[in-house]
């Protein structure tokens, strides 16, 4: 709004001959002019015209300039309507009535126009900036009321996402507030098909938006694995890599995790860079602290990640705690910070381990003090109990016992127009590492499989001898050879048969390899001292041997056959 | 994969660099990157910070190399392998042979 355009201005006052000098006044600025010859003719008009100004004698008949004042500022709501008081007052008692009433400004009598003119133009720009002012705030308030409505649908979402595991468990108490529709902390628990417990705190840099959309695919990615039966070093490593490939630099998730093995009374505890949780035994021992060894979740490529656990073992009745560091950085009135050594005060005060979780966020909340809150604050309890009164754990087994792929098996044959441009490693590899158990072993399934089928081509398809290669000569010798009869061959085949069985503790993979050739005669000492031995060949079976558990002959020692068995927890 | 190398000014290095699956395939050029030259070094390098995988192939390549370089008097140290490389190198004994770090 330019200062120079033309304002309809209220002019109240009951002396004809004073009204008709400020009329003049101002019409010859250009504004329009209304005219009040007492306070509620003025209040009347301003009703009816809602000018832009008004200028008001202090004293008239009817209603004075301070109730017409109160009236018109009323009237005026929100809008800013300055209201300049004419007077022949000059007490100071008098001046301060003026504003008192509501009035912007007074001029005295006899007015003098210069000033009048001015006063008008400033008021104008203030009536221009507070009109602005409104229109922004306005505008905000829109854009608020907009936003906390689409954070309203993005929290159920995230909701139906990040409680779909066994929070409700009921060796699980938590707390997380939540002032703003999202904060940046995130817990998610669920169980593992071996009947272990997964708990994950997070809390992410940062509040609101940018936090819950790392938080999302953690507890996505978490759900997936967890209930797959993925390991945990599996699980943070594929969380590591997800959160890192799409967060910005600064933005990361610091964590514990938590692997609650309610059978063996053991957890396996990985922390990175929230603040140290504590084990309070049920025999009342000195709080036990679990700290941070590790950069936080989305800091280091999968590369440098470092996955190593902390194991530790809890009996029956023991409690873990964790939290984010709003328990820490809690203050209260005086903005002193709750601090380390309250915390572990609360630990050494507590009698009745069952209280301590609700001991802790009373003493929290006494500390912060009333009509404060935190926004920002988690705290979980984790009893290890036995596993029969732990429903999740219960839960867990009826589905299982509904719905495992505990044991099956495949067979896949490679014909003779394959031999010569296929690799089957990758594919069978790509099978293996989606089976719960068998990923953290991919680099050793690869070399048993790349072997047993690199034998079964070369001496039972192609029929190469590795005599062959004991001299470097006919090592080249070997390979040249090996693709001559590799362009050429039109028959044979090799039959790959994996059997893979599951139990508590872990599982076993059969590998069975047979291919078309005539066999051979395994010569024990072959592939028992095939790694001592010096020459440029034998090491492959060797190698097997050593990875796997057994590996056995059968047929015409055309078929082969390893038994790999790995353990969930090792 | 693929396999470059490189001499030490002085001749007296050779550093070879293994891409990628250190298996048969890479024979050809894993030996012309040691055979090809005029005067043998004084000492070998393989680095491996780029392999990710090798297999019992590869093991004869690496016996190879030692008996090109000198049997056991060569000198050949292997450099920068992944976890999954070292352990197919340990589980082969082959620190017994090569200076493996």
């Amino acid at each position: 709004m330019n200062d120079d355009n033309p304002l309809t201005i209220l002019v109240a006052d009951d002396s004809a001959t004073d009204r008709q000098i400020l009329e003049t006044i101002v019409a010859r600025d250009g504004h329009r002019v209304i005219s009040a010859r007492d306070g509620r003719e003025a209040v009347e008009a301003f009703e009816r015209e809602r000018p832009d100004l008004v200028l008001l004698d202090a004293l008239m008949p009817n209603l004075d300039g301070f109730g017409a004042a109160r009236r018109i500022k009323a009237l005026a709501g929100e809008s800013l309507v300055p209201i300049i008081f004419l007077t022949s007052l000059t007490d100071t008692d008098s001046l301060v009535q003026c504003l008192d009433a509501g009035g912007d400004d007074f001029l005295s009598k006899p007015y003098n126009r210069v000033i009048l003119q001015a006063k008008i133009k400033s008021f104008n720009r203030m009536r221009a900036m507070h009109s602005t002012i409104l229109d922004q705030r306005d505008q905000i308030g829109r854009h608020h009321e907009h936003l906390l409505q689409e954070q309203t649908v993005a929290k159920q979402v995230f909701d139906n996402i990040a409680h779909s595991g066994c929070l409700d468990s009921n060796n699980v108490k938590y707390f997380l507030s939540s002032l703003a529709v999202f904060n940046g902390d995130i817990l998610v628990a669920g169980m593992r098909p071996s009947g272990s417990m997964m708990v994950l705190l997070g809390d992410f840099t940062g509040h609101g938006l940018p936090a819950a959309v790392g938080a999302i695919p953690l507890a996505s990615t978490f759900y997936g694995m967890v209930h797959k039966g993925f390991t945990m070093t599996d699980i943070l490593r594929e969380i590591n890599g997800k959160l890192k490939s799409i967060l910005p630099v600064g933005i990361f998730c610091c964590a514990t995790m938590v692997d609650i093995n309610f059978q063996r009374q053991r957890i396996r505890v990985w922390n990175g860079g929230l603040p140290e949780g504590y084990i309070r035994r049920a025999g009342g021992d000195p709080p036990e602290p679990i700290s941070s060894t590790h950069l936080p979740l989305g800091v280091l490529s999968n590369k440098d990640f470092r996955d190593d656990l902390q194991t530790l073992t809890l009996n029956w009745g023991d409690r873990l705690y964790l939290w984010s560091d709003g328990i820490h950085e809690a203050r209260n009135p005086e903005g002193e910070m709750f601090g380390d050594e309250r915390l572990k005060q609360v630990f050494l005060d507590n009698e009745d381990p069952q209280q301590l979780f609700d001991e802790i966020l009373d003493r929290v909340q006494e500390f912060i003090g009333k009509g404060e809150r935190n926004d920002d604050l988690s705290l979980v309890e984790l009893l290890m109990d036995q596993p029969e009164r732990v429903n999740a754990f219960a839960a867990e087994a009826e589905r299982r016992s509904r719905s495992s792929l505990s044991e099956w098996s495949m067979n896949f044959d490679i014909q003779p127009s394959s031999f010569r441009a296929f690799d089957p490693m990758p594919l069978l590899l790509n099978i293996l590492v989606e089976v719960p158990g068998l990923r953290q072993h991919s680099g050793k399934l690869y070399t048993i499989f790349s072997e047993l089928y690199s034998n079964a081509l070369e001496h039972g398809v192609l029929g190469l001898d590795s005599a062959l290669k004991n001299t470097p000569e006919g090592f080249a010798q070997y390979y040249e050879l090996r693709q001559a009869r590799l362009d050429a061959v039109d028959k044979g085949y090799v039959r790959i048969h994996l059997h893979h069985s599951t139990d508590d503790d872990g599982g076993c993979l059969r590998v069975r390899v047979e291919d078309s050739g005539p066999g051979f005669q395994p010569d024990q000492d072959t592939t028992r001292h095939g790694l001592e031995q010096s020459g440029y060949s034998g090491r492959g079976l060797a190698l097997v041997e050593k990875l796997c558990d057994a590996v056995r002959y059968m047929g015409e020692g055309n078929e082969v056959e390893a038994v790999f068995s790995w353990r969930i927890d090792v | 994969m693929a396999i470059t190398s490189t001499l030490s000014n002085d001749g007296s290095l050779l550093t070879i660099y293994i891409q990628g699956r250190f298996d048969f395939s890479s024979h050809q050029d894993f030996r012309g990157s040691y055979e090809s030259l005029a005067k043998p070094p004084e000492r070998y390098r393989v680095d491996m910070q780029e392999t990710t995988y090798l297999d019992s192939s590869a093991l004869g390549m690496l016996l190879l190399l030692r008996d090109h370089a000198g049997g056991d008097s060569s000198r050949i140290e292997i450099r920068n392998c992944s976890p999954d490389v070292k352990k197919i190198l340990t589980i082969s004994n082959f620190e017994q042979l090569f200076d493996i770090q």
